[in-house]
């Protein structure tokens, strides 16, 4: 596939740059404690894509996001994993001030929500969860409309739907209806939506959800070209293998807060330890050693036909047979959440 | 400590144009349908009124019935050409289609969103309000200057129906909700408008709701302007049109604000 290749100075060149025109002359501020502290929280903006504190949000009785702090540092892939109801899609959705928190602070790309909105989602690309594809629309009209949307100059839109033809893999279906297309190439052409503008931030609400196996792959080649090429991407997924690949740093969220954050393989190490021992057998053997282990102050967890016994390093010896293997994100995950992954 | 804002403005053209856009795209696809019925339906209007009806009833207010019906109908085609797109379209568009999170996921807001759906709709209405005018031409009804204002009549009109028809599809739970709407009161706004008998026939309580009606006002206006018989009392027709365009339009925005935003 060629065609998916993209560099650096495509997305982040293409339409000028997408910064903000006063980050250039800070001088222009006056007093010099005044340029200082500009300065400082330009350095501030620049460093953190995201930033929030303290937010909550409340549905009714429920508080779906309870008092979240996040800081998602420019030009990494940041996935935000946790089990369905913990917060992750009210938390985009804030993101994109498509909800506006009750209490704490919000900022994208600099910008205090819910004020500075608008102008962060000029600067930012959005991949929606659920496909909300204009059906009647074709491939291309489809980006062109959002090429307006998204402020794209006049002279510059053609090329831009293009480059964003090209990124998806979708130059040959360009005049193809979208209720035409397979899953597989409307989830890319969400993606190539978002991309139009050449955003520096992107943010992908459970990509590959309901993908077949081949298409996720696909996807994940994408994402992985967008991360390389500078961009920050934020993701939100419960696929554990999804955010083990692509995430440079991993958050768990558990009833709308942050239980774990740090590199895939630290929070495992925090989380799960080294190694997992995984035991087979039949059900009433299974049970005698999930009865065993408590005794002895193992934690363990039910995975399919198995029971994993956790930090299996520290066993020596006393340990039922089974089947070593490395820890895992998923074994932090269920130590952390308490739940089990689909 | 503010962020670098170079702030945005609210009702960006160049958002009320990208969502418009998409808007035109479409219309590309389903303009031979509309133009069809918008044409269509003022015939059928004139053959059954102004035929079967005029054979009784020669003039109505010194004027001849066909040219009577022939401008109030203007009015009707209006009123449906702006309040089922406002009522149907924002539904399917927001329920179910769910155009509408895509596009306030981008830089478009609900106020503008919603002002570029009404101003497309009323630029519509106001154009296809004139079908019925170049028909009842066919049975009779002569040109005159003064029609070249009906379009912006109609577009205001429009603007205050389109969004009333926004309001409804914000406050339903279910799209069959709508058909107590049509029932209750489009049809009642649409038949006690002027637009077949003129409201001075009606008992006087009666004859005050139509006057509220802002389809009466829409109605008087298009028809002294095709019949040149403006003056200063269609003054106070425009201003009732305009008042009733602004309002439904800000309830609208604010409705919708309130539902598309958690």
């Amino acid at each position: 596939m060629p065609a998916l290749r993209f560099g650096t100075a495509t997305l982040l060149g293409a339409h000028g740059s997408c910064q903000s025109p006063r980050a250039a002359s800070p001088g222009a501020a006056g007093s010099t404690s005044q340029t200082l502290s500009y300065t400082r929280a330009m350095a501030a903006a620049e460093t953190h894509a995201i930033s929030l504190r303290g937010v909550v949000k409340r549905f009714g009785p429920v508080t779906a996001v309870d008092g979240l702090d996040l800081e998602v540092p420019a030009g990494t892939c940041f996935g935000l994993l946790g089990p369905n109801g913990a917060g992750k899609s009210t938390t985009m959705r804030m993101l994109t001030g498509q909800a506006r928190a009750d209490a704490g602070e919000i900022r994208v790309l600099g910008h205090l929500l819910p004020g500075g909105s608008k102008q962060a989602r000029i600067e930012m690309g959005v991949v929606p969860q659920l496909d909300n594809l204009d059906v009647e629309l074709t491939t291309r009209q489809t980006l062109a409309v959002f090429a307006r949307i998204y402020r794209v100059p006049g002279r510059e839109r053609r090329d831009a739907v293009d480059r964003a033809l090209q990124i998806a893999n979708l130059t040959n279906r360009a005049e193809t209806k979208v209720s035409e297309l397979s899953g597989g190439m409307r989830r890319r052409l969400l993606i190539a939506r978002g991309l139009i503008h050449a955003p520096r931030l992107v943010l992908l609400d459970e990509p590959t959800v309901g993908l077949d196996p081949q298409v996720r792959q696909e996807l994940w080649g994408l994402i992985d070209r967008l991360r390389a090429s500078g961009v920050t991407v934020l993701m939100s997924t419960h696929y554990i293998e999804e955010a083990e690949r692509l995430a440079d740093t991993v958050a768990v969220m558990s009833h709308g807060r942050i239980v774990a954050l740090g590199k895939p393989e630290q929070v495992v190490r925090a989380e799960a330890g080294e190694q997992a021992l995984e035991v087979y057998g039949p059900p009433d053997h299974l049970e005698s050693v999930v009865r065993d282990a408590a005794e002895a102050g193992w934690r363990t967890r039910r995975s399919g036909p198995a029971v994993v016994i956790m930090r299996a390093e520290l066993l020596d010896g006393k340990a039922p047979d089974g089947v070593r293997r490395p820890a895992n994100l998923e074994d932090a995950f269920v130590m952390l959440t308490g739940e089990e992954i689909e | 400590m503010t962020a670098p804002a170079h702030r945005v403005r609210r009702l960006e053209p160049a958002a009320l144009a990208g969502v418009m856009s998409r808007d035109i795209v479409l219309f590309g696809r389903y303009w031979k349908a509309t133009t069809f019925s918008s044409v269509v339906q003022p015939t059928i209007y004139l053959l059954a009124f102004g035929l079967g009806f005029g054979s009784l009833v020669s003039h109505v207010e010194h004027v001849r019935y066909v040219e009577y019906v022939g401008t109030g109908v203007v009015a009707t085609a209006v009123l449906f050409s702006s309040a089922f797109p406002g009522m149907f379209n924002t539904f399917i568009r927001w329920k179910f289609q769910r155009t509408y999170d895509a596009m306030l996921a981008a830089p478009v807001d609900v106020e503008e969103l919603i002002t570029a759906e009404v101003l497309w709709i009323s630029v519509r209405a106001g154009v296809y309000g004139v079908a019925p005018l170049i028909v009842a031409m066919a049975f009779g009804l002569s040109p005159s200057p003064g029609m070249l204002l009906v379009p912006f009549v109609g577009f205001v009109t429009g603007i205050g129906f389109a969004s009333f028809g926004v309001l409804v599809a914000a406050i339903a739970k279910t799209i069959d909700n709508f058909n107590y709407v049509t029932s209750a009161v489009l049809t009642p706004l649409f038949l006690v408008a002027g637009t077949f008998f003129p409201i001075t026939t009606l008992p006087q309580g009666v004859r005050y709701v139509a006057e509220a009606n802002p389809l009466y006002h829409c109605v008087a206006l298009v028809r002294d302007c095709s019949l040149g018989n403006l003056s200063a009392g269609d003054l106070s027709h425009a201003g009732v049109l305009i008042l009733f365009a602004v309002l439904m339009w800000r309830i609208a925005v604010w409705q919708m604000e309130q539902k598309l935003i958690d």
